[in-house]
């Protein structure tokens, strides 16, 4: 038998479209897991209902705790990876157009990317305190590697054709970056940033709950903790729906920049 | 029939070429090439596969500096490639796959000559209707077969208005048909616009009939065998036609294998 190497018009017989599937799966394992709470006698001190937990989500989304929660951990992501990507997007420059770029990045990328995010966040709380800058730091220093290293890897493999064009059209230095190795690099610059994100959304929790510990006020992580200290397992559920629930979203936001950019121009395969 | 004027755009004296290569130097290409090219002539290059083609015309654009000898545009040394020599290149990747058709004739109109978008819009479709591609002005290259890519990415090139349009083997990846219809459309082309048209080949039968002049390049490192006045020759069903792609051929013979074989089909068929 051969395996396609590309996608063909395939024949299909009538099959439920992908969202429906979807569902179906989801309602499954929601039906299971009520019954599973109703029926085995678990304690609801260590797992919550799917009722409870909805029940949970629909109390701290009107008194307005969730809301709040989730604005200042994507606000914290927000920020972070804006500054990840302006940093990153700098070097992988710096790297393409100088030897000391290249040798700086090489440099740092080898020694600092290996150093989970999370482990330096005792010393930018030391540095910076209780404080959402301390957050912000590490996200910034998780997703400046991967998406320099990643962007750098773009500019690098720009066909020679293309960089010609650039020279005859006798462009600028900002307006090559900008305008043809940007976008000519965006597929790899793209993969860089959906690691950087997904390496930052968990971290940004994982720190919230640290800093829960210490008692500030914050997001989700936060949010989750502060639960598990008033023993409200139905919260704790809550909150990692709305962690997950985030992810799935951001995930579709992801793809749907794929498909309005290099899905479109044919530099990328649809899926 | 229009003839070139009688003044020299390009002048190659003495010029050798080699690749740089940080301190190392490749072994020279050419070799001590002394040429005029006439203002609004078609100017052929054609030599074996290898032998230094591409990195004459390079070296005509800007991309190469000449080891020793000089090349001058206009009676002026060139120093670094530029607009008003526009380059056609044989690959297919010549186009920004991120802009439409249209918009890659804009960007390149809003960079070289700064016009205001709307007067670059009305610029780009004319050309754009002169290559006879304006129906997909707005589609994505990737959606483009290969002729229509290269009808674009001429289209582009004459929308810069250069003096001189540098063509490295623009039809060769193309089929047979197509790249006939082409060679007629180029010459309509150059009478309705006389531009200076320098084009690299390896087919004798494009050589004869689309040029003024052409040059033949012997084996590496390569030199000057020949440069052959074709003026006369556009006829395909002449005599002078069949006298000077024999003479050619004869010229080949001794350099390129490969070229003889695909060259033994009579002329007259190809047409
Ligand atoms: N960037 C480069 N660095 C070093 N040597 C090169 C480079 N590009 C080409 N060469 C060498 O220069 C010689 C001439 O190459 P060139 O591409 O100019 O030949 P060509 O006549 O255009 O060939 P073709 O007919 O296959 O297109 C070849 O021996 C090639 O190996
Ligand atoms: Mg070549």
């Amino acid at each position: 038998m051969s395996v396609p190497l590309f996608r063909t018009a395939e024949k299909r017989t009538f099959t439920f479209p992908g969202w429906l599937r979807y569902i179906l799966i989801g309602a499954i394992f929601l039906i299971a897991w009520q019954l599973y709470v109703s029926l085995s006698g678990v304690s609801q001190l260590l797992i919550a209902s799917p009722l409870a937990t909805l029940q949970a989500l629909i109390a701290d989304f009107a008194n307005g705790q969730l809301p709040s929660a989730i604005l200042v951990s994507l606000q914290n992501l927000a920020i972070g990876m804006g500054i990840g990507i302006v940093t990153g997007l700098i070097l992988a420059s710096l790297s393409t157009f100088s030897r000391f770029g290249r040798d700086l990045l090489t440099v740092l990328t080898a020694v600092f990317s290996p150093l989970p995010g999370i482990a330096i966040l005792p010393l930018t709380m030391l540095w910076f305190g209780l404080s959402s800058s301390a957050i912000i730091f590490v996200v910034v220093f998780g997703s400046v590697w991967p998406i320099s290293a990643n962007t750098d890897t773009g500019f690098r493999t720009i066909g020679t054709t293309t960089r010609m064009v650039a020279l005859n059209l006798g462009l600028t230095r900002l307006q090559t970056v900008r305008d043809i190795f940007l976008p000519a690099a965006l597929p790899h610059i793209l993969s860089g940033l959906r690691l950087a994100w997904a390496f930052g959304w968990r971290t940004v929790v994982g720190a919230e709950i640290v800093f829960g510990v210490a008692g500030s006020n914050g997001g989700l992580g936060w949010y989750i903790n502060n639960a598990r200290y008033f023993l409200n397992p139905p919260a704790i559920f809550a909150g990692l729906v709305v962690i997950s629930l985030l992810g799935v979203l951001l995930d579709t936001l992801f793809q749907f920049i794929e498909q309005q950019t290099i899905v479109k121009w044919g530099m990328k395969q649809a899926q | 029939m229009g003839q070139p004027d009688k003044e020299p755009i390009v002048q190659l004296s003495h010029v050798s070429l080699a690749y740089q290569h940080g301190h190392a130097q490749s072994a020279t290409i050419l070799e001590d090439v002394t040429l005029s090219i006439q203002r609004g002539e078609k100017f052929m290059i054609i030599g074996p596969s290898g032998c230094g083609k591409t990195t004459l015309i390079k070296a005509i654009g800007g991309f190469l500096k000449a080891r020793q000898g000089e090349v001058t545009v206009n009676g002026v040394p060139v120093k670094k490639p530029g607009p008003d020599r526009a380059f056609v290149f044989q690959d297919f990747e010549q186009l920004f796959a991120w802009r439409t058709v249209l918009d890659n004739i804009v960007y390149a109109l809003q960079v070289t000559k700064h016009l205001p978008r709307r007067q670059a819009i009305d610029k780009a479709s004319f050309y754009l209707e002169l290559v006879d591609v304006a129906a997909a002005a707005d589609k994505y290259p990737h959606m483009l077969s290969g002729g229509m890519k290269q009808r674009a990415a001429l289209a582009r090139a004459l929308a810069l208005e250069p003096d001189i349009l540098l063509m490295d083997e623009p039809f060769g990846a193309l089929d047979a048909i197509t790249r006939n219809q082409l060679q007629l459309e180029l010459n309509t082309i150059w009478r309705r616009t006389g531009v200076t048209i320098v084009l690299v080949t390896h087919s004798i039968q494009e050589a004869v009939f689309l040029g003024h002049h052409v040059l033949v390049l012997s084996s590496s490192p390569a030199r000057v065998l020949e440069i052959v006045d074709t003026s006369q020759a556009e006829d395909l069903d002449s005599p002078a036609f069949t006298a000077h792609s024999l003479h050619l051929q004869s010229l080949l013979v001794r350099q390129d294998k490969d070229l003889i074989r695909e060259q033994v089909v009579p002329l007259s068929i190809v047409q």
